[in-house]
């Protein structure tokens, strides 16, 4: 059958500083073809379709759509070239219906009149069979529906080309098949379409063709129908590569913190965090893995005390006492007077970690301003701390008092662990710490996190590069949907285990719920 | 009585002006809390405006006049605000700050200006005679038809000037795709960038378009209200309307035509103190006691953001990214 391409991207490069997001990227769309793009998390999807449809602007490369070279400066240039693009996080209004949000924006020189506009989102609705109530507002929308009005408010602008951003993320089992249902009609009617994805059973469900990237590069594209889980999981994770992160064997390990069946829910009331149980153990790193936004945030923000849990126990051994304590009861500084320490959040260093318009004296002392005995604030040993930091940790900086936002974020990150290993916390809890760090600055908190296993620290790794998490943990949990699918070994795991385990989760909770039904 | 609602009319429309101009700039996100000082500006710009073109011709026209103040007092408030909106939309500083510096810099700067630029003679007189009737004119058939006559059709121009920019407004953000794409700025600027529309322009045309609408709220004080004869705290004065205008914006939950009636209440409730013996006929109130009643319309205020904040429709609060800075590459 011979196939036209609607969009081909001709050696796309983006750079973000020194960070390559996209290198050297082919990818074709052919029309009237669903393509999923797969890859792990950080690995540049996104950044990729961002470029297609006008919010970035690629540092290199070509874009063509119908064989001709577009340049797309905004999304209002990708609209032009009719290409649209459903983000994963929604861009609605809240206090407009459902026909205002749709029309949102459009030039088409006609007279505004949102009765022509509620009978055109009907018929668009009524064509590809969706569900939709124009004039309902999007604060009385679920998930669902939201992401219908976004797919809708695309077509309503006459795009042929749709791209969408981990559509599948929000939305349940049953809704994602309805989904599916919608795309493949999109599809009969000649629309191209991407989806981006890392859920590999929809992948092999609803599309024609698998890109794979991996690290910022197209490491190839297969026919869906000529290929397995297990090469997609391949592509997707890569060869192993060897790190020289020291290991040594836990000594005197013993049970540490207890967490017990625990259920948490977000602010919209989905579950984010399903029946949870493990055990974090002293002297030991506990990797966890899992695709972004499965639930590692949340069960670290449980176990400090910033997250209520609807069901569950967390329950932590106090090595100075001896006893056990309930941490749910706690408030978060009771929690952290304990030894636990919830530390550096990196998408929220400034915002969780540190005051950004502080200097790092005062940052420092955020921690151990409450030891003071006088209504003054004692300056003395906080700073005598901080140049320690500074110099054992090589923080590049002026100087002591200079405010932390000014620094690079590898030495925001660095005060910030030098600080919260200063205090000799029981349990460390890091999430990605080295996230955007140079090799070097990576490798020093990689040290400080073994310094700190050696002696006798429980520590919660939340990592997202497979091979560090293999290479530095003892023990590792994997995690997928707010549930913990797996755990495995550090010294005996391979990337593929992980991997599978890290997308198996949907699979198996959706064949669940099928046979519920 | 009849002259009391005259009035509370004629006062209202002082904090229509004010009111409309900062309900649109808020709608656009931007909480420009210069508007006090911006009404002071405007107030201050129509009289020398109309004062160069009655010193300059010997027989003026009434409408050319009234033009002229309107253009001058638009002028000069517009550039107030648009320095406003320079700071606040291209350098991202905090809105609250900016608004507080542009009221401060807007009350001292009339206070100089109407007392040492634009004064008439010692009287304290912002006009030659000629001209101050311009701005009282009204229809001359109004005398014939009674209180309503009086009350209705004895206006000066800029009253309904007022209420037809308050019309405008309201048609303009609930039936046009510029209100609606001005709207969904002001609830998500990112939503509206991702469509296409351009955030920063509107921002500006917004921003700049309130301001000079709420200078006219000055001009229609100093000209109308006051019949251009005024003393030399008038820029203080004015400031407190200002103040007053900005909380119309809550009572009337950010609807132009919501603001017609509030401004008439909020009118009355301001002069209310000067008329008390039509309503107590028998009672007699201390200076003081009197100086209580203009506080009324701040104590409605607050019960009005008590009200809407407890029942929580999304529909009567403030636009959702009120007061935050756009930046299209901050994610």
């Amino acid at each position: 059958m011979e196939k036209t391409v609607a969009l081909e991207l001709k050696n796309i490069s983006k750079f973000f500083g020194k960070v390559i997001a996209n290198n050297k990227i082919n990818l074709s769309l052919y029309k009237g073809e669903i393509l999923s793009i797969l890859g792990e998390n950080g690995c540049g999807k996104t950044t990729l379709m961002n470029m297609i449809s006008g919010i970035y602007f690629p540092d290199e490369g070509q874009i063509f759509v119908d064989g001709k070279e577009v340049v797309i400066k905004s999304p209002l240039d990708a609209f032009h070239y009719k290409i649209g693009m459903i983000h994963q996080h929604f861009k609605l209004v809240d206090v407009f219906t459902a026909a205002q949000n749709i029309v949102l924006g459009v030039n088409d020189g006609s007279k505004y009149s949102i009765k022509s506009v509620n009978a055109k989102v009907k018929e668009i609705a009524d064509k590809y069979g969706f569900h939709i109530d124009p004039k309902k507002k999007i604060y009385d929308m679920s998930v669902s529906e939201k992401q219908t009005v976004e797919i809708v408010k695309v077509l309503y602008r006459g795009a042929d080309i749709l791209i969408l951003d981990e559509p599948t993320a929000v939305l349940t089992p049953s809704e994602t098949e309805k989904l599916f249902s919608v795309l493949r009609r999109m599809k009969e009617d000649g629309k191209s379409i991407i989806i981006i994805t890392h859920k590999l059973h929809e992948v092999l469900a609803v599309s024609d063709r698998v890109a794979v990237l991996r690290k910022g590069e197209n490491v190839g594209s297969v026919v869906t129908s000529e290929t397995s889980e297990s090469q997609l999981t391949e592509m997707m994770v890569g060869k192993k590569v060897e790190l020289n992160i020291e290991r040594s064997q836990p000594e005197n390990t013993v049970d540490r913190l207890f967490v017990e069946h625990v259920d948490c829910m977000d602010r919209e009331g989905v579950k984010v965090l399903d029946d949870v149980s493990f055990i974090a153990r002293s002297g030991e790193i506990l990797g966890i893995a899992g695709i972004a936004g499965s639930g590692q945030r949340e069960l670290l923000e449980a176990i400090a005390g910033l997250q209520k849990l609807k069901n569950g126990k967390i329950s932590y051994l106090d090595p100075a006492t001896g006893k056990m304590e309930n941490l749910q009861d706690k408030t978060p500084l009771q929690i952290r007077e304990m030894g636990v320490r919830l530390s550096f959040v990196p998408e929220d260093r400034l915002g969780m970690g540190l005051v950004g318009n502080m200097d790092l004296v005062d940052n420092v002392m955020l921690r151990s301003y409450r030891k003071g005995k006088t209504p003054f604030l004692n300056r003395k040993d906080p700073g005598k701390l901080t140049n320690e930091i500074v110099s054992s940790l090589e923080v590049v900086t002026p100087n002591v008092h200079t405010p932390v936002r000014r620094l690079s974020g590898g030495n925001v990150q660095k005060v910030l662990v030098g600080r919260e290993i200063a205090s000799e916390p029981k349990v460390l809890m890091a999430a990605y710490p080295v996230r955007g760090l140079d090799i070097n600055s990576s490798y020093l908190i990689y040290n400080l996190l073994n310094d700190q296993k050696k002696r006798g620290t429980a520590v919660i790794f939340v990592g997202e590069d497979l091979d560090v998490l293999i290479s530095l943990c003892d023990r590792i949990l994997v995690i997928g949907s707010g549930r913990i699918t797996g755990e495995v070994n550090g010294r005996e795991t391979s990337k593929e285990e992980i991997g599978r385990l890290m997308t198996k989760t949907v699979a198996t909770e959706s064949k669940k719920e099928e046979s519920h039904e | 009585m009849d002259t009391f609602i005259f009035s509370a009319i004629e006062f209202g429309v002082i904090f229509l002006f004010g009111c409309v101009g900062e309900i649109l700039t808020e709608k656009s996100g931007h909480l420009n809390l210069g508007i006090p000082g911006i009404m002071c500006v405007g107030a201050a710009g129509g009289c020398f405006g109309a004062g160069i073109y009655l010193n300059a011709t010997a027989n003026p026209i009434g409408f050319v006049t009234i033009l002229l103040a309107i253009l001058f007092a638009m002028l000069f408030s517009g550039a107030l605000a648009g320095i406003y909106a320079v700071l606040t939309v291209s350098l991202r500083s905090n809105q609250n700050v900016t608004g507080l510096a542009v009221t401060i810099f807007g009350v001292g700067f009339s206070s100089y200006f109407i007392n040492n630029v634009v004064l008439v003679g010692e009287t304290g007189t912002l006009l030659s005679a000629a001209g101050l009737n311009f701005f009282k004119a009204y229809l001359p058939f109004a005398d014939n038809l009674g209180w309503f006559g009086k009350i209705f059709l004895g206006q000066g121009f800029l009253t309904y000037f007022g209420i037809f920019i308050a019309v405008a407004a309201a048609i303009l953000l609930r039936r046009t795709k510029i209100g609606l794409n001005l709207r969904a700025i002001g609830e998500s600027p990112a939503t509206a960038d991702a469509v296409g529309i351009n955030v920063t322009a509107y921002k500006y045309v917004f921003v700049i378009l309130g301001g000079a609408i709420a200078g006219l709220g000055g001009l229609t004080y100093v000209m109308e209200y006051m019949g251009g004869i005024v003393g030399a705290t008038v820029a203080d004065t004015v400031e407190g309307i200002g103040w007053l205008s900005i909380a119309l914006v809550i009572f009337t939950l950010w609807k132009p035509d919501f603001a017609i009636l509030g401004s008439i209440v909020f009118g009355a409730l301001y002069i209310i103190s000067s008329y008390v013996s039509l309503f107590f006929p028998n009672a007699s109130f201390t200076f003081a006691q009197l100086k209580l009643f203009p506080l009324i319309p701040y104590v409605v205020t607050i019960i009005v953001l008590i009200f809407t904040s407890i029942r929580g429709k999304k529909e009567n609060q403030p636009p959702a990214s009120l007061g935050l800075s756009y930046f299209r590459e901050e994610r």
